[in-house]
């Protein structure tokens, strides 16, 4: 108890490292020493690439936010220790959104406006990054945009300059109920989440669930946030459905799961989460989340396979007293480390070479390879399928899930570009 | 068949209200004894609620056992609620009703965010007792074992709250100094120790609901804050500073929210605020409370 409470005050937010100032610091006062004639050259050639990074540090992600900010760092820290771009060394500028649509555009203006900021890279709701996205595209900055959604890659949203590294809804649902519907059975029960995001995980699951010809015999919506689902449960269990489909997030899946549990209904049917969250499954126990089987970017022990797993690991293990990185927090690392990767293959920072760039791009971060598909800039990876273990199979307190299968990288579970309104 | 719905599964939608209700009238207990019997609103009973639900993790983790643990914590929470009685409630006793009410509403973003600090935001792991897993066939359906057990505890601690406010030479001495504190005062009672103890126990009661929700409704900072909202209404509903109007309204917020949750589950929430809307619209003190006590 005591070891964990320590770990958890001596982790400080992760802020600008001081190494990484003291580079910067470096830089500019060559820049300087190189004399006036060559200030202004020098000057454009040395400044700092500025990622703003808005993320809901305070608010129920909190502590999923200052896990993407850590996991962000690490990727500039990388950045600039192989040199940068030319020098120019990053900085990432971190801001709290309180996970409210007005506050991250507010934060986002000032990053923009007043940090004079080249990208944006963030977000962890469905909503919010929609409003971050509608900021930076009218003023032509590249946002990376690091959590679900589906709305994000339609026509109506979607601008040049807009990017998801997140997964997606569709493709989520879409992965865990083409390995579970043929295992576990037809009869389907959904409950859901009464927001966009839980409304695009059962419409994910149906459209995988028409191939094999699933019935859906409840479809149970709840208030966002509720606290107790008892109310919820037993017309699911009057239905008798060989799968049930938890279509919430965060503490509502937890909740949710738990009390599901208490209720039996894991002997009766099979419990599936499309976003099953490692931290959240962590704060839950290893009793509520046994045996459930779920959808996930990443999960650590992908390191027994994956090179770039590894690698992504033990630099998070490095600073983090051995603690691995959890599946949100990869999308910090992957999504400004991907950016950068663009701005080193373009050689500047300006949008539209960037933009090429990132469209042309194959990069492996964390989980194997991945790109940009181009009419909607959507990241096609591929989708982990977990089971949670018991907790007599955990090897350590981290080894919490099983990879059960794989959903390679493919366009093919993705909604196509006609679909989402691109043209061609 | 009624509204579409077969007789057992609304059989068993009723008793799942049945016992939703009976967590909402040990969510409530805490807060109604400590308005009645002081009149100060309790901002913090929600956050006392959450130290109890991190106290029972921190205990369980020592002790091992759940069992000693819901022994152990309420004392830990009413040991803070002594403290904050003492030292931050007292000096504001005879100032009116809001002061005590800025005081605790500000003590709940304090003890939240200690407890954030401390223990992180991402909340703690806290299972139901092996012999409490899994569920019971009740002969209508299914239903947890832990719930039925939180079923019995409630009916417990209402029954021993009861007698000892009702039957004990020490429960009068509480009653009178809530109707007359000044002739208690001169029969010659130290009135603030009444008031502390009593301060005590609603805030140890606030902490047993918390340790009892944990195994439901997990363990995180901010659980506290909608369970003031539960609380209230049902505290409101039944009548401010009643025991019995605590326990008829939780079980009647709970069997209304359950029955919404089955024919029109987006109205789940709102239909307890809509439960209370109309108690008051009729009977302006609550269902069992004493007229022109807020006045």
């Amino acid at each position: 108890m005591s070891d964990k409470v320590k770990s958890k005050l001596t982790r400080k937010f992760p802020g600008v490292s001081r190494r990484s100032v003291l580079k910067s610091a470096a830089v500019g006062a060559t820049a300087i020493g190189a004399g006036p004639l060559m200030f202004n050259i020098a000057k454009a050639a040395s400044e700092t690439i500025r990622i703003g990074f808005p993320v809901p540090l305070t608010g129920p992600y909190g502590s999923e936010a200052q896990e993407q900010a850590r996991c962000a760092q690490i990727a500039v820290d990388q950045f600039n220790a192989g040199g940068g771009l030319g020098g120019r060394m990053a900085e990432l500028l971190v801001r709290d959104d309180k996970l409210k649509p007005g506050e991250a555009a507010t934060r986002t203006l000032e990053l923009i406006e007043k940090d004079k900021v080249h990208f944006v890279c963030g977000s962890l709701s469905a909503s919010v990054q929609l409003s971050v996205n509608a900021v930076t595209k009218a003023r032509g900055i590249i946002y990376v945009s690091i959590s679900q959604s589906d709305a994000i890659n339609e026509a109506k949203d979607f601008s040049k300059y807009t990017f998801h590294e997140a997964m997606n809804p569709h493709m989520t649902a879409g992965a865990v109920g083409r390995y579970a519907f043929p295992k576990f059975g037809k009869r389907v029960a959904f409950l859901i989440a009464d927001y966009a995001y839980g409304h695009e995980m059962v419409r994910g699951f149906k459209q995988a669930g028409e191939a094999h010809g699933i019935e859906v015999v409840a479809e149970v919506t709840h208030p966002l946030a509720s606290k107790d689902f008892s109310p919820f449960l037993p017309q699911i269990q009057a239905a008798r459905p060989d799968v049930l489909c938890l279509c919430n997030f965060g503490y509502d899946q937890m909740n949710s799961l738990k009390q599901a549990t208490g209720f039996g209904m894991k002997q009766q049917m099979q419990v599936l989460a499309p976003a099953l969250l490692y931290n959240q499954r962590r704060a839950g126990g290893a009793g509520a989340y046994e045996g459930v089987i779920g959808g996930a970017n990443y999960h650590w022990t992908l390191e027994n396979s994956v090179a770039s797993a590894k690698a992504f690991n033990d630099a998070y293990r490095k600073e983090n007293e051995g603690a691995p990185p959890s599946d949100y927090g990869a999308y910090g690392y992957a999504g400004v480390g991907a950016l950068l990767d663009g701005v080193k293959k373009a050689g500047t920072t300006d949008s539209d070479p960037v933009i090429a760039a990132l469209e042309e791009l194959k990069y492996d971060k964390y989980k194997g390879t991945q790109y940009y598909r181009k009419c909607d800039h959507q990241s096609v990876q591929s989708v982990f399928i977990i089971e949670s273990k018991s907790k007599k199979d955990m090897a350590n307190e981290y080894d919490v899930f099983d990879i059960v299968h794989t959903d390679e990288a493919s366009e093919d579970v993705l909604r196509s570009c006609a679909e989402l309104g691109h043209e061609a | 068949m009624i509204g579409g719905f077969p007789i057992e599964l609304l059989a068993l939608q009723l008793f799942t209200g049945l016992a939703l209700g009976s967590v909402f009238v040990l969510l409530a207990v805490g807060l109604s004894l400590i308005f009645g019997l002081l009149t100060v609103v309790n901002f913090a009973h929600g956050a006392f609620y959450m130290l109890g639900a991190y106290a029972g993790v921190f205990f369980i983790g020592y002790l091992g056992n759940f069992w000693l643990t819901l022994a152990v914590v309420p004392f830990a929470v009413g040991a803070v609620g002594l403290g904050v009685e003492r030292w931050l409630v007292r000096p504001l006793y005879g100032r009116g009703i809001d002061y005590p009410l800025m005081l605790t509403f500000g003590l709940a973003y304090i003890l939240v965010e200690v407890v954030r600090i401390l223990f992180g935001a991402e909340g703690m792991p806290f299972d139901a007792p092996d012999a409490l897993m899994g569920a019971v066939n009740i002969g209508v359906g299914y239903f947890p074992a832990y719930r039925l057990f939180v079923i019995a505890a409630t009916a417990v601690l209402v029954v021993a709250l009861w007698l000892f406010l009702e039957k004990t030479s020490y429960g009068l001495v509480i009653r009178a100094g809530a109707r007359d504190s000044e002739i208690v005062r001169v029969l010659g009672i130290d009135i603030s120790l009444v008031w502390l103890v009593v301060f005590g126990l609603g805030t140890a009661v606030a902490g047993l609901a918390g340790v009892l929700s944990a195994p439901m409704r997990s363990v995180f900072p901010d659980m506290g804050t909608t369970v003031l909202v539960e609380a209230f209404v049902v505290t409101v509903v039944g009548g401010m500073g009643s025991l019995a109007g605590a326990v008829v309204a939780g079980l009647l917020v709970g069997v209304v929210v359950s029955m919404t949750s089955l024919f029109a589950p987006a109205m789940a929430e709102v239909s307890m605020f809509a439960l209370m809307a109309l108690v008051l619209l009729v009977r302006p003190q609550g269902l069992f409370g004493k007229k022109g006590l807020m006045g």
